[in-house]
């Protein structure tokens, strides 16, 4: 199943479901590097809220989006990771140094006005 | 030793990573390890059988719950008919990879459980046992 994609605006929101297949991280990646240039989109928003658990193949794939959303104009942020993701992220090796993250949608959305000069 | 199971996924797709990390999950909760435990033993799980994708192509995954010396641990065997490593001591090292990953995968599934072992003949195959004591 595809990760579901809504336009808000100019930003694009993923929202990300608990089982996530590498295909569909992979599709999840060139849709929404297509979608920026298609809607014009400064910022994305993936949501993390109810995925499970967070590998070093999910962890690849959204750094690669973060990076090459960038490189067309739209700044990602990656909201929602829970607790128990986080702890085992970072005993896997996992930081998302050059990833921007915030707690939840709603800071994710302040981040994005702040970054595109809304407010 | 074993008490329960073992629940054998077998590994040919992507779509068999996840159902082997969710079978590990529903059993480490069924015993009683918390959240974190679970998915730190999940994420264990996602990452050695994506080794055996991408190394070997298929395997399989047992997950059982074994008891020693009167504690319950989830105890997982990874293994496959795959090339083999070649050098066991670097895979263990973070960011040694000769496949397309992040050579993140053994050392930390190694970080997440409380055992980790690796078995490697080449041209044989690989077996990787892990356990995590739980609760």
């Amino acid at each position: 199943m595809a990760v579901p994609i809504l336009r808000q605006g100019e930003y694009l929101i993923a929202t990300v479901q608990s089982a996530m297949t590498d295909t569909e991280a992979l599709r999840l990646r060139d849709d929404l590097v297509r979608q920026v240039g298609q809607y014009r989109a400064r910022g994305i928003i993936v949501d993390l809220t109810a995925l499970d658990l967070m590998d070093s193949f999910a962890a690849r794939s959204l750094r690669t989006i973060a990076h090459m959303t960038r490189l067309r104009g739209a700044d990602t942020v990656v909201v929602g990771v829970q607790p128990e993701v986080a702890f085992a992220m970072v005993q896997l090796g996992l930081t998302f140094e050059d990833v921007y993250t915030a707690l939840d949608l709603e800071e994710g959305l302040r981040f994005l006005d702040a970054r595109t000069g809304k407010d | 030793m074993a008490t329960e199971g073992p629940l054998r996924v077998p590994i040919a797709a992507d779509v068999d990573i996840v159902t082997a990390r969710q079978e590990g999950r529903d059993l480490a909760e069924r015993m009683g390890c918390s959240s974190i435990e679970s998915t730190m033993i999940a994420t264990a799980i996602s990452e050695i059988a994506r080794n055996i994708m991408n190394h070997a192509g298929q395997g399989e995954i047992a997950i059982s719950l074994v008891t020693i010396d009167g504690r319950n641990a989830i105890e997982v065997v990874a293994s496959d008919e795959g090339p083999g490593i070649v050098d066991i001591e670097r895979a263990m090292q973070d960011g040694y990879s000769t496949g397309p990953g992040l050579g993140l995968g053994l050392p930390g599934a190694g970080r997440l459980m409380d055992h980790f072992e690796v078995r490697s003949e080449l041209g044989v195959g690989t077996i990787v046992v892990m356990r995590k004591w739980c609760p």
